[in-house]
Parts: C-alpha cells; sequence; structure tokens
C-alpha cells in the first residue's frame, strides 16, 4: 500500500481526485461524515477481518456517488490511494456503483436502489441464526425509500426483532414528494428504535449508533443540507 | 418418501427434512406454503421465514441469508418469484454472486382457473437471460426430491420448476436420458411433456429423449442421439423455443431442422378451464402433439 492518508482530514483530499472539485466541496459529500464515524469507530471492519464470517457488515445501499465510501475504505485501508484518480476507466475495480465482485471491502454491488435494506436483513437474520454478535449496518438515502422494497424491509425487520440491523438514512431531503411527519415515524411506526442526528456531528452520530436498543432494529436519520 | 405426494406436497416434505438436518438451510416464504411448513418454522425461527406478501424481500432476504453463510431454499408460485422479483435474482443473487436454490410451483398454467395473474409461462426464459443457473423441470416427485437434495450442498444458484403435471415413472438419471430409440428424428420432452410425447410419438420412428435438468444444456447427449437424419423437436412445457438457441448452438456444424412446441408466444390467452383446456390452446396435449410431429417429421 502506497497509501499515506490516515485520517478525516484526509477525505476531502481523496475525494477531490475522483471528483475534481476543489476539497471544499468534497467535503460537502452527504454521506462522508456518516461513513467516518462507522469505519472509524463504530464497525468492527478491517482489510485483517473481512473475510471473518462474524465481521460486522456494512452495505452501502445508496450506491450513487460512492466517492465518499471510496475515500473512507482508502483511509481505512482496503484500496490504495494510487488507484482513485483513475476510477470508472476500464482498468479500474472502482466504477460509479461499486462492485463487490471487485472492490476490496465492498460488502454489496449496488446502484439499482432499494436493494440494500432487504438484503441487510437477511444477512443480519443469518447472522443471528449462526450465533455471530456482529451488526449489520446499511446505509440507504431519502429518496432511495420511495422504493417499494424498502417498505417490505422495514416491517419485517421490526417483526422479527433484528436488534443486530440497523438503517442509516442520509437525508438530505431529495425525496420527490417528501416525507410528511418525518422520515423517522416510518420505521419508529413499525416497531423501530430511531434516533434523528445530525449526519455532520461525529459524536451524535456515534452515540445514535452505539446506544443500546434491545430487541429492536435502530434507524439512525441522518440529517444533512439538502441536495443543491 | 410415497408417490403418492404431489410435486409441491413433496418438496414441502423434503425441505422440511433438510431443515431439520442441515443447520446450513433456510427456507424463504411469502405466505404461499407457509401453513405447510408452520411445524418446521417453530422449530428453527431463524431459518423458516415467512416475510408475507412481499416476493422483492423473499429473494432479497434468500440473498442476504447466502451473504452470511446460509443457503437459502426461496419459495412462493412461479409468476411472484421469477417474473414480479426479477430485478433481485438478477442483481441480489447473480450481480452479489450469491447463490440460492428458487423453488417455484405453479408451472406455466397449473392453476388455470385463476387466470392470467398466476400463469407464468417465461420464468424459464428469463432464468435463461441470466448467466450460470441450473434449471430443474422435474417431471415426477420423485424427481423433484432428488433434484432438491442434490441441489443443497454447495452455492450455485439452482431454479427448481414443480408443475401439477407429472409422468407416470420417475426417470432419475441426469442428463438427456434416451427412452425409446428410433431413426427418423429426435423428439426432445422436458419433465411433464414426457408421457404425452411418449404417447404422441407412439408407432414413430423416432428417438425420444427425456430432460428433467434443461440447464446446463445436455449438447453432448443431444448431439449423441442424432442419427443421420438430423430433425429434431423440442418439447417444452413453457414458451416455446425457449432451448432453440442450445440446440442450434449443439448443432451448429449438421444440417438441422428444428420444431419447437411449447407456449404460444404471440397470443394472451384468456381463458380459465382446465389443464387440459390450456394444453388444448397451446397445442401441448398428446393429440396436438402428434399431429406437431406428423406434420414436421420426414416420411
Amino acid at each position: 500500500m502506497t497509501t499515506t492518508a490516515t485520517a478525516y482530514a484526509d477525505l476531502p483530499r481523496l475525494i477531490s481526485l475522483m471528483t475534481g472539485d476543489d476539497k471544499h466541496q468534497a467535503a460537502a459529500e452527504s454521506t462522508v461524515d456518516v461513513l467516518w464515524v462507522l469505519y472509524d469507530r463504530v464497525l468492527d471492519l478491517s482489510p485483517e477481518n473481512f473475510h471473518d464470517p462474524g465481521r460486522d457488515r456494512f452495505l452501502l445501499s445508496k450506491g450513487h456517488g460512492p466517492m465518499a465510501y471510496y475515500a473512507v475504505l482508502t483511509v481505512k485501508g482496503f484500496l490504495d490511494e494510487a488507484e482513485l484518480a483513475d476510477w470508472s476507466s476500464a482498468r479500474s475495480r472502482l466504477g460509479h456503483h461499486p462492485d463487490r465482485k471487485r472492490a476490496p471491502g465492498v460488502e454489496i454491488s449496488s446502484g439499482s436502489l432499494g436493494h440494500g435494506l432487504p438484503i441487510a436483513l437477511g444477512t443480519a437474520l443469518g447472522l443471528r441464526a449462526r450465533g455471530h454478535s456482529s451488526r449489520v449496518v446499511t446505509l440507504v438515502g431519502d429518496a432511495e425509500l420511495d422504493e417499494g422494497s424498502n417498505t417490505e424491509a422495514i416491517v419485517v425487520a421490526a417483526r422479527l426483532g433484528l436488534e443486530n440491523l440497523t438503517a442509516v438514512v442520509v437525508d438530505n431531503q431529495s425525496s420527490t414528494h417528501g416525507w410528511p411527519g418525518g422520515l423517522a415515524r416510518r420505521f419508529e411506526i413499525e416497531g423501530w428504535v430511531t434516533r434523528t442526528v445530525s449526519g455532520r456531528a461525529h459524536e451524535a452520530l456515534y452515540d445514535a449508533f452505539t446506544t443500546e436498543h434491545p430487541g429492536r432494529p435502530l434507524a439512525v436519520v441522518a440529517v444533512v443540507e439538502p441536495k443543491g | 418418501m410415497p408417490t403418492t405426494l404431489n410435486m409441491r406436497e413433496t418438496f414441502l416434505a423434503t425441505a422440511e427434512e433438510i431443515v431439520d438436518a442441515d443447520p446450513d438451510v433456510a427456507v424463504v416464504l411469502a405466505d404461499i406454503s407457509a401453513a405447510q411448513l408452520a411445524g418446521v418454522a417453530r422449530r428453527h425461527p431463524d431459518r423458516v421465514v415467512n416475510v408475507g406478501i412481499r416476493e422483492q424481500l423473499l429473494v432479497s432476504t434468500g440473498a442476504g441469508l447466502a451473504l452470511a453463510g446460509l443457503r437459502p431454499i426461496i419459495h412462493t408460485f412461479s409468476s411472484f418469484l421469477v417474473e414480479r422479483a426479477f430485478e433481485q435474482i438478477k442483481l441480489d443473487l447473480v450481480h452479489q454472486d450469491a447463490g440460492a436454490v428458487l423453488v417455484s410451483y405453479g408451472s406455466s398454467y397449473d392453476m388455470p382457473a385463476e387466470g392470467r395473474t398466476h400463469q407464468s409461462p417465461g420464468d424459464v426464459a428469463l432464468i435463461d437471460s441470466l448467466p450460470c443457473w441450473y434449471v430443474h423441470v422435474p417431471g415426477h416427485p420423485d424427481e423433484a426430491r432428488r433434484l432438491l437434495l442434490d441441489s443443497v450442498p454447495g452455492d450455485s444458484r439452482v431454479y427448481v420448476r414443480l408443475s401439477a403435471d407429472q409422468n407416470a415413472e420417475p426417470h432419475l438419471g441426469v442428463g438427456f436420458q434416451r427412452v425409446r430409440t428410433g431413426r427418423n428424428g429426435v423428439v426432445l420432452a422436458v419433465g411433464p411433456m414426457l408421457d404425452r410425447v411418449l404417447a404422441a410419438s407412439e408407432g414413430l420412428d423416432v428417438t425420444v429423449l427425456y430432460a428433467s435438468t434443461i440447464r446446463p444444456f445436455d449438447a453432448a447427449g443431444l448431439r449423441a442421439a442424432v442419427g443421420e437424419v438430423a430433425d429434431l423437436v423440442l418439447v417444452e412445457p413453457y414458451l416455446k423455443g425457449t432451448s432453440a438457441h442450445h440446440v442450434s448452438e449443439a448443432l451448429r456444424d449438421v444440417p438441422h431442422r428444428l420444431l419447437s412446441l411449447g407456449t404460444l408466444r404471440d397470443t394472451e390467452v384468456r381463458t380459465y378451464g382446465t389443464r387440459a383446456d390450456h394444453d388444448l390452446a397451446h397445442g401441448l396435449d398428446a393429440g396436438s402433439i402428434a399431429l406437431s410431429l406428423k406434420d414436421f417429421l420426414r416420411p
């Protein structure tokens, strides 16, 4: 590995290698802080344990705009900084939507919306059946929740009492028809524990992810600036 | 296993045995057949899961279980399993490279009085648009049991298409099995088409091959059965010509003629009635098949 990036402060520079934007714009990626807190402090995930059947799982459901994801995977040692600038070329294993068979550290291939949460439900169920105590976290967008497949999973995850499942919804208010009453209500009414926090506040995100929620799945609504 | 059970009952009894015996196997349901598996679901609540009437989640849950290291059996009616949740099959199974055993009941028109919504003649063609699938079309409950037991080990992607129609006797061999030998052409009967093909070809000098596994396509078996007269008749219980491209590939260097029989592609059949009524509508009853054979084969 030739990467020297080791910290949150490196992320804007790594993202700008892919976007070509300046570092300030790169820092505004909607998912960057959520991803950082998860990989830096919440999930037990590393290149060393990535093939351990009992590892924690992170499923990026919202596969669009994966630059922040690739940047975090680089800082955490899954990817090499040198490959970022060439992303999406025929030579690269990094595309505009991630491919789990090609990119190390990528748990699911995503791009078509509404697949990550339903798959995460199955994985959480499987880990529970196997007796693993690891957790499954999936990141979805507020517009992605338009897909009805998410509604199917929200209901069933709660009925199955999947405590090891967390959905983090990055809310940049981009859903075409909106969510009157707030996004969290969609989860809460089905029996999820919900927490709505700033998607930029690292301590608040950490607390939201790590406070106990026995017997029920957890939905963290991470609110960021409206999509420009 | 007494053969008085039909294919669906045989599948459910076998699935229950497998789940009881193998802690790696999970069954995912979408209400269909959930009542029959209620007992085993109580014994293994994390491995026999009914997601309700949610076919997208049905397939995705199976995929997630596979990614957690389990071997999922995913079951509902063919129309809802393959057609309604096709993107989940394409992306959550194939694109993730997750294995699963999909088991459908309903075939092309097993529930004809229910109308078009419960008919799925296009299921095998849809699965065939994706790489690396085993497709089993058992023609007898004993074959269904054997094929299911064979499908569980490993992490392959398997589609098992159960039907209400069945042949009188099971044929438990692998590949294209030669049931009758003749010199004037080859008729390949898939799954429950066999007995009616045998009746239709009575008195004709033709070889009859039988396939309960249609993917992978046994090109070598077909090639070996073709003699001097390379006239082929494909009789499939789903969309006409679904395997025609494999016949063409198997015989690419042999001048040949091909007749494909199966369900109609150019008509929306709106008849209710019985399976026999639909056999007639699609030309898949023994009498219609006999006429097609006599019309196509050279005397």
